[in-house]
């Protein structure tokens, strides 16, 4: 299996070199994309540029938005508008004998136009070989919210396709590291999945780490050190409020949400060890989870919502452990080699993500939850911080490029790969956020 | 006798990693480099030297425990100038070189019951910075257990975890992150 996903990687470089990718920047604070791997698996689609009507928006344009985000996916290759035969933008336009002789399985047509403050896309995909049409719908979004229109298509016709919910209109939050007169400037953001639209939502010169989404998507929980040691705060999103909910003597760290946003785990070592935790919002009231003087971090819940995986040193080296339920005595889930920490499961309950170390390399790595069996899924090698995609097709993760630490993502089988360097200093600690109604 | 202490606290100032990274480490490693050092401290402690001799003889009792006292007084400064102490990977053992500056440092608090102490336990940047945080704490608890039992009060030790996150040198190398891998010392 491992030997697989390298081999495809390697032969995928050649064709990354080709299809590098540079989007245009607006704000400084914004990453850029670079498709560094394409899959060789990928799904042929063209994006037909839309057809527009009435006063549309200059700049993003919204089928480029859609073609970008299927590109970045790994699962799709989209064709370059150049080589394109027709730009149909309905049904009737469609020859499927043209794009069947260019190789394309779907094809993607719409138009835009104005009404009022708004703009309404009104687009349809077909499946190229069956001559049908399979997606058909109008959205509308103000007249600056383009990016969003663009997602919101990204995400049904990814669906349409492949039958699981796109997260294309889903969040990223992140650290970036800078200086800034002479002292480290560390800054939580939060932008879309592809490094767009990115705003600074605190801003320290001291460390700001494990940012975590609440399930509906509008706080983060964080851990901060801007008094000097850690302590954990919730930031609602809208109002910038903050509320910091553990204070503790020594550790307060790994915020991680219950799926009904009332609680926290977390690390805490007031007693002297680190444990973990499960904190009450509401009343502020502490339950240990753990009992053990080796270090037990870094908790997650699994996908029942019931049960945690974290990482515990107790067998001499940290490995994941999974609890079933409070209490219950934590059965090991990784044997691989002598460091396996920080686990994230996917949304289906068969997967849980860690970080690996083989040799003297740190990798990302996932354990098939049903038969035990492990992949190593990057070959970077300083990898840090996974996080899933909400629909666990996907998993962004920082690594070590030149020196600086730059967010990759990954297609959640090791795949296709793009990164998202920064354009000075360091991005780390991603969270993907949920998908959100 | 007296030199080897000399010897001995050069040797814990070398191996406790004071000297590590500076561009001569490669000389003071070697025989000659070594040697000269020894020197260069023995013409500092003057007094050591010109009592072994002779003083012996001549000096009254007392002179000889004040000339003791100081001389153990001077050696605890040399050694408690030692503030930072080096783990291996993924531990939080205390380093068999490190154990008579930590006592230095243990003695000097229980004797001034006024001084604190902040113990900053850090960490490389390998692995996972939530588990790195974890491990600083335990390096900087590891450090304050063996204060207290070397003399020190609970009350005059704050620890306080950085994990990863403030480097005493950067880069990607075993040399950084051996200075990484660390518990500072911050008196206030």
């Amino acid at each position: 299996m491992t030997k697989r996903t390298w081999t495809t990687s390697h032969k995928a470089v050649a064709a990354a070199l080709v299809a590098l990718i540079m989007l245009a920047t607006g704000a400084r604070a914004e990453l850029l994309i670079r498709i560094t791997e394409g899959a060789d698996a990928a799904i042929p689609i063209s994006v037909v540029p839309f057809a527009e009507s009435g006063a549309i928006p200059p700049g993003d344009k919204v089928a480029n938005i859609v073609r970008d985000d299927l590109a970045m996916s790994g699962e799709f290759r989209p064709l370059a508008a150049e080589k394109m035969l027709s730009l149909p933008s309905r049904r009737e336009e469609v020859y499927f004998r043209d794009w069947r002789m260019l190789g394309q399985r779907y094809v993607l047509v719409g138009e835009l136009s104005r009404n009022g403050d708004r703009v309404v896309a009104r687009y349809e995909l077909f499946d190229v070989n069956q001559e049908k049409r399979i997606l058909g719908e109008t959205a509308a979004a103000s007249v600056n919210g383009m990016r969003t229109l663009g997602h919101h298509i990204s995400d049904k016709v990814y669906e349409a396709i492949t039958g699981v919910p796109g997260a294309f209109s889903t969040k990223l939050a992140y650290v970036t590291l800078d200086s800034f007169n002479g002292k480290p400037r560390y800054r939580l953001q939060v932008s879309d999945v592809d490094g767009k639209r990115a705003r600074i939502r605190l801003e320290s010169q001291e460390p700001i780490l494990s940012p975590a989404w609440s399930p509906d998507g509008t706080r983060l929980a964080y851990v901060s050190f801007e008094t000097g040691k850690p302590a954990i705060y919730i930031h609602e999103l809208s109002s910038g409020k903050r509320t910091k909910v553990a204070d503790f003597s020594g550790l307060n760290s790994a915020p991680a949400w219950s799926e009904d946003g009332r609680s926290l785990l977390m690390t805490l070592s007031k007693d002297g060890n680190a444990e973990v935790y499960r904190m009450d919002l509401a009343s502020r009231q502490l339950t240990k989870l753990t009992n053990h003087w080796a270090i037990d971090t870094e908790a997650t819940y699994d996908h029942s919502g019931d049960g945690i995986f974290f990482t515990s040193d107790r067998s001499g080296g940290p490995q994941i452990y999974h609890m079933k339920s409070p209490g219950a005595e934590p059965r090991r889930i990784t044997f691989g080699s002598r460091y396996n920490a920080r686990p994230r499961p996917d949304n289906t309950g068969d997967y849980v993500y860690y970080v690996h170390q083989r040799n003297s390399a740190f990798h990302i790595a996932r354990t098939n939850l049903k038969n035990g069996e492990e992949t190593v899924l990057t070959r970077t090698e300083s990898d840090e911080s996974p996080s899933v995609s909400p629909n666990g097709r996907m998993l962004i993760y920082a690594t070590k490029q030149s020196g600086n630490s730059v967010l990759t993502v990954i297609s959640a089988d090791g795949g296709a790969a793009y990164s998202l360097p920064a354009s000075e200093g360091d991005v780390r600690e991603p969270a993907w956020g949920p998908i959100v109604n | 006798m007296k030199l080897s202490i000399h010897t001995k606290v050069l040797a814990m100032l070398l191996s406790a990693g004071l000297f590590a990274g500076c561009s001569s480490t490669g000389e003071t490693m070697d025989e000659g480099g070594y040697g000269s050092d020894v020197a260069a401290v023995d013409q500092d402690g003057s007094t050591v030297y010109g009592g072994d001799d002779e003083g012996g003889v001549s000096s009254s009792a007392l002179t000889e425990e004040e000339r003791m006292a100081a001389e153990e007084r001077a050696k605890m400064e040399a050694l408690r100038d030692i503030t930072t102490f080096y783990f291996d990977f993924d531990t939080a053992e205390i380093k068999p070189e490190a154990r008579d500056v930590l006592v230095a440092h243990a003695q000097y608090l229980a004797n001034n019951p006024g001084r604190n102490v902040r113990l900053e336990g850090h960490a490389d940047e390998r692995g996972t910075k939530e588990y790195n945080l974890a491990l600083g704490e335990r390096r900087a608890n590891a450090v304050q257990r063996f204060l207290i039992v070397n003399g020190a009060s609970r009350g005059q030790i704050e620890t306080v975890s950085y994990g990863e996150e403030k480097p005493a040198v950067m880069g990607s190398s075993e040399s950084a992150w051996a200075q990484n891998r660390r518990v500072e010392l911050v008196f206030d």
